[in-house]
């Protein structure tokens, strides 16, 4: 296939975002550290990162909240600091936190930014209609948002986001503080997305990126440190093995004393998870059992990107 | 004509909100009828129906001071104004669609004061009250402009405090219900250091038939105030939606 490259757009037939050195500084403080991106039109590319990784930032700047220090970035071809106003026209972003008006109904929230993006009458209505229904409100569409859980409000501040048909939606963090049920629902309206937009996710559940995107990139200290496929990116790493114990009277001494042996150990819920290049079962097991704990049961685990994760930047996303 | 959507909104949430109906139509209600009953029993000219109705029309709009402060702030905190900002909305889009909900909200508490106090006894002419409006309706941009500035550099919690003590010292300094030329000394001077004091000054003689003329003074201190707050809620505004 013969790609058009025009150097004042840049490469805007396949992509629908290139940063260029892209740099946010606060005093000394880098937020965002030289980021090179290409995302693809229709990719769900996921950013991922612990806590002040620069995700936020990124996508502010992204959007056109924030201006970057140094270099830029071409949403659709326009440069996001010579054409802000044209890039919010084909943008809309879902906010980390949930951004919906209170004394509406969900149906007057939707209408709201349909009449914000100049949309018409019948168009407004047309896409509400659509909306509502992916929205899965049975019979609550016109009771005040207040009154809704966090999940309903979390669906219908990502519809909002939705309501202009955007060419490219920003989610940053969609499924922050949602139970797992409610989480996995949101899994599922964002999946029935792909392919059909391009998606910028941000988020710091690892599980979410690797049920979600095409790409990731994980971001520390405001710098890419790898960016690939899930599969890619857990290919790639030393082979990790990873051994959970589920025992029954284990102490926070011998939880010690394992961890005197191996850096990475997890303890939860009367479960031990070791990870480690070279694991020597055995030697676990004798350890467990000199101190006598009641071993249940003892598993193997696949690589996962929070092994990805750690194996890069030597810390856990999920502190 | 976007912002219309967002004015919209801005209009549901004031008028959805039982507290704006409450404080901002009823309380001052209220105050009228309270005051005209002590007025039976004090004979001051100070609580006579004809002047206790501008002072509390004026008086009821330092609650639009509360409810602008506070949707402004509550958008801000809530991420709403950040998802807003994403929005092809242009600056003087959220200024309309931020200012322009309080105008048919003010004009309902001088309808709503005026009816009540006219029912209490109160007599005007219809052109002396369409003239008290140009001194009355300008206070109401005032208040709007102190609720921008508040909502724009402080949060909820903190509106609430400053909101109530600016309320109190509007009832106080206002010269509402009490004359301050004859307090005196330094209540006098803040008083009419305020705007309030001379826009229920003007809005008395306005409606007791001294027409426009006679009040020019009080006009500036009003209107200055009015474009002064204006402006500044709209720099503060700005100022906050673009230092991030």
């Amino acid at each position: 296939m013969n790609k058009v490259f025009d150097k004042e757009k840049g490469d805007c037939e396949y992509n629908a975002i290139q940063t260029i050195n892209l740099s946010k500084r606060y005093g000394d403080f880098v937020a965002v550290d030289s980021i090179n991106l290409e995302i693809k039109k229709g990719e769900l590319f996921s950013i991922l990162g612990p806590n002040g990784a620069g995700k936020t930032t990124t996508i502010k700047i992204l959007s056109c909240l924030l201006l970057p220090t140094e270099g830029t970035a071409k949403i659709m071809g326009y440069d996001i600091k010579e054409n802000p106003q044209l890039i919010k026209e084909i943008i809309d972003v879902s906010p980390q936190e949930t951004a919906v008006a209170g004394h509406l109904n969900a149906w007057e929230n939707l209408k709201l930014m349909g009449g914000i993006y100049g949309l018409g009458k019948e168009e407004i209505e047309k896409r509400a209609c659509e909306l509502l229904d992916l929205l899965d409100l049975p019979g609550r569409e016109k009771e005040q948002v207040k009154k809704y859980s966090g999940g309903m409000k979390r669906r219908l501040s990502i519809a909002m986001a939705m309501m202009s048909d955007p060419q490219i939606l920003f989610l940053d963090e969609p499924t922050l503080g949602l139970d797992p049920q409610a989480r996995k629902t949101m899994w599922e309206k964002i999946e029935g997305l792909k392919g059909e937009k391009t998606i910028v996710l941000t988020t710091h559940y690892l599980e979410e990126a690797d049920a979600l995107a095409d790409r990731i990139a994980i971001l520390k200290e405001g710098k890419i440190i790898a960016i690939d496929t899930p599969d890619e990116l857990k290919n790639n790493i030393k082979p990790m093995k990873s051994i959970v114990i589920k025992t029954k009277n284990i102490s926070d001494d011998i939880v010690k004393g394992i961890k005197e042996m191996y850096s990475d150990v997890v303890f939860k819920a009367n479960k031990i998870e070791i990870k480690a290049i070279k694991l020597n079962v055995d030697k676990i097991v004798d350890y467990l059992r000199l101190n006598e704990v009641k071993i249940e049961g003892i598993s193997m685990k696949e690589p996962s990107l929070d092994d990805v994760f750690f194996e890069l930047t030597g810390e856990r996303v999920n502190k | 004509m976007r912002f219309v959507s967002l004015a919209s909104r801005n209009f549901k949430e004031l008028y959805r909100e039982p507290v704006s109906i409450i404080l901002g139509l009823l309380m001052p209600v209220g105050l009228l009828v309270l005051f005209v009953l002590i007025g039976k029993n004090v004979p001051l000219d100070i609580f006579t129906p004809n002047m206790l109705t501008p002072a509390i029309t004026i008086f009821s709009f330092a609650f639009l001071i509360m409810f602008s402060a506070v949707l402004l702030s509550k958008d801000r905190q809530s991420a709403f104004l950040l998802r807003l900002l994403t929005t092809p909305l242009k600056p003087i889009d959220f200024i309309l669609a931020y200012f322009v909900p309080y105008i048919p909200f003010a004009l309902l508490q001088i309808l709503i004061c005026f009816t009540v106090g006219m029912i209490l006894g109160a007599t005007y002419s219809v052109l002396n009250v369409v003239l008290s409006l140009v001194v009355i309706f300008p206070m109401a941009l005032v208040c709007v402009g102190m609720g921008m500035i508040l909502g724009s550099l402080l949060s909820e919690g903190q509106i609430a405090g400053i909101g109530s003590m600016l309320i109190t010292s509007i009832g106080i300094f206002g010269g509402i219900w009490m004359n301050l030329k004859m307090v005196g000394g330094v209540f006098e001077g803040i008083g009419y250091a305020l705007p309030f004091a001379h826009a229920i000054d003007a809005a008395r003689n306005v409606l007791s038939g001294t027409g426009l003329r006679n009040v020019v003074t009080n006009l500036y201190w009003v209107y200055g105030y009015a474009v002064i707050l204006f402006v500044f809620g709209v720099l503060s505004f700005r100022y906050k939606t673009t230092s991030n």
